[in-house]
């Protein structure tokens, strides 16, 4: 086991120089630069620009120095456009937020997902399943971006229960509307895959061989039909995890929150080359992280997986 | 008051083809330490059967009839009921001990948790009892391999513990659900030579469910022959395999491969197995029976014959026999 998951960080490093050079090279081959504006600087302040930032080499060049600062010192570079800040800085502040109401997210929409699926599944065909069902039917046809202004224009606009937006240190009133935007449609997704993988396994042989052992129906579920009936659950939660990193996005633009999605965001319209890559670089690194922890998480479950 | 009485038990499934006559009015009964064989080819009601007696019938299936255990009704009884009487008073071992055990669960605590519910006893209590019935069912190794997992023993070996797991709680009724149907030839006469050596030890009543004849005949003192989901011929074992008197159980019989004479070509009963979904009227095995006449359209009754066995069949039994 714990060979394996050195392994598969080891596997991580060329996963993220490839990362890095596509998307360096995607990023240069974008028109426009960081000082690119509507009054045009002179040229000499151009030049002078692009050899401080080191701009004027070339992009193989900038790439080594690149990956160099990382390896050496962990630093991600100069932002280009807020002059005093650093990459580091910018995701030192950004992140704790993107992971708070990320993880709560994730959280909700595993935990409420998954008691879903599985009261439809043993209730299947009652009115309890239909309304789980088109529960979460209706929460899959709201993306974050439908979900994030229904939100606001019910509950700040309407009823005038919560602030709008904002982020006050994680208070839990600016908490709720961008957990509940982010994780609607994930909840759906989970409930969907519960229930049907509930469905399948509560007509596998073992537990026909639980039944016959006169457990009570809830321990039949809890104890011997929830882990096979998760394994789908889990392998969703890689590619969930990272819809949610790239939600953030949507949720730092509708609700203010000022985590990561918004560094991001801007940095794309700025051509904060430094910002963008640092971004990209956390969300890649996160998403293989989590990808392993998928995978570990199926080897404990599963015991005839052995790594 | 015998052990077990099914009376006129009739198990319907729901399709999308309609309704699915599993079973058809069956009547049996099972005194202590009987060993009764229930005998018919794939599709015959048999497992269906045991499956209604203990409520593990799939969603879409209904039981109506009458099924008494130790005089107590338990047909359709609510789980509470049920689960004192499963796995304490009737165990069954399935067909299929590849998929019948939970595979993300140790040996150990799929024993265990059988003795922590129906006997309340402590963890530690219930693994060496558990330990114990490994034993007793010669599992080599029984104190360190029931830590181990499904996947980890050999079809035979998860059988075993299949058969262990069922006799925790000295069980009156012990249903064998094709036990040695998945397994190979060597291995299913190992399995029975157990089987038999457990119900001797134990004195438990045993319902064997199979289509194999040379099963029944090791094993059983009683044969029942199910075709269609209706009993066609029930009699002790010996008379049974040595005069059969309905055409289904002769036409099984002779369906048997034996060495001795001539292995070459193997007999069987022309056409398939009855569509469940589109029974004939009247009696079941008429489309294949060689016997069968204008008056087989009427549901012969099971009436007793000749030296204690009971029969499903207008024509005489010595015709069949002759």
């Amino acid at each position: 086991m714990l060979s394996y998951t050195l392994k598969r960080l080891a596997i991580a490093i060329p996963t993220l120089l490839i990362l890095i050079v596509v998307s360096f090279v995607l990023m240069h081959a974008a028109p426009g630069g960081p000082f690119t504006s509507e009054r045009e600087l002179p040229p000499e302040v151009l030049a002078n620009l692009n050899a401080k930032y080191g701009l004027d080499q070339p992009l193989w060049r900038q790439i080594v120095t690149y990956v160099w600062g990382i390896v050496t010192q962990f630093d991600f570079g100069p932002s280009f456009v807020y002059k005093d800040r650093t990459v580091n800085e910018i995701i030192a502040q950004g992140f704790p937020v993107t992971l708070t109401y990320g993880i709560l997210s994730f959280v909700v929409a595993v935990v409420v997902g998954v008691t879903l699926g599985v009261v439809a599944a043993i209730r299947q065909n009652t009115v309890a399943d239909y309304f789980a069902v088109g529960v979460s039917i209706g929460a899959q046809v709201l993306p974050n971006f439908v979900m994030a202004p229904i939100l606001v224009l019910v509950f700040t606009l309407w009823l005038g229960w919560l602030p709008g937006g904002g982020w006050q240190g994680g208070q839990w009133q600016y908490v709720i509307m961008p957990v509940i935007a982010l994780s609607t449609s994930f909840m759906a997704s989970i409930a969907r895959i519960t229930r049907s993988s509930m469905l399948e396994t509560l007509t596998m042989n073992h537990i026909r061989t639980a039944r016959a052992k006169g457990l009570p129906e809830r321990r039949v579920i809890l104890r011997h039909a929830l882990k096979p009936a998760m394994l789908p659950v889990i392998s969703y939660l890689g590619p969930a995890f990272v819809g949610m990193i790239t939600g953030s996005v949507v949720v730092d633009v509708y609700f203010s929150t000022g985590g990561i999605g918004k560094a991001f965001v801007d940095s794309a319209l700025n051509r904060d080359y430094a910002v963008m890559m640092g971004v990209t670089i956390l969300m890649g690194a996160l998403t293989i992280l989590f990808n392993l922890v998928v995978d570990i998480l199926y080897g404990w479950i599963d015991p005839k997986i052995r790594y | 008051m015998p052990l077990l009485e099914i009376d006129d038990l009739s198990v319907t499934f729901d399709t999308a083809d309609g309704p699915v006559h599993a079973v058809n009015g069956l009547s049996l009964t099972l005194d202590r330490g009987d060993t009764l064989g229930i005998v018919g080819e794939s599709g015959s009601g048999k497992s269906q059967t045991a499956f209604a007696v203990l409520g593990l019938l799939a969603r879409n299936g209904r039981a109506t009839g009458s099924v008494r255990f130790d005089g107590q009704e338990i047909l359709n009884a609510p789980p509470r009921v049920l689960n004192r009487i499963r796995a304490e008073r009737i165990a069954i071992i399935f067909q299929d001990p590849m998929t019948s055990l939970n595979p993300y669960m140790k040996i150990a605590d799929q024993m265990t948790e059988v003795l922590e519910l129906h006997q309340g006893l402590a963890r530690r209590d219930a693994l060496a009892e558990a330990v114990r019935m490994l034993d007793a069912v010669r599992i080599p190794g029984a104190r360190d391999r029931v830590r181990l997992y499904p996947h980890e023993f050999s079809g035979g070996m998860r059988q075993r513990v299949m058969i262990a797991m069922a006799l925790l709680c000295r069980p009156d009724l012990l249903i064998a659900d094709e036990p040695t149907t998945a397994l190979d030839v060597t291995v299913q006469a190992q399995i029975m030579q157990l089987l038999s050596d457990l119900q001797a030890e134990f004195g438990m009543a045993t319902m064997l469910i199979t289509h194999d004849l040379g099963v029944v005949a090791g094993f059983c003192e009683k044969v029942t022959v199910m075709y269609g989901g209706r009993i066609m011929e029930r009699s002790a074992a010996g008379p049974l395999f040595a005069r059969p008197t309905h055409p289904y159980t002769s036409g099984l019989l002779a369906a048997v491969p034996r060495v001795d004479r001539g292995t070459s070509a193997m007999r069987a009963i022309p056409g398939n197995p009855p569509n469940m979904a589109r029974l004939p009227e009247g009696c079941p095995f008429r489309p294949r029976c060689p016997h069968a006449g204008e008056d087989c359209a009427v549901m012969p009754p099971l009436v007793p014959a000749a030296d204690g066995r009971d029969r499903a069949c207008h024509r005489p039994a010595e015709e069949i026999a002759a």
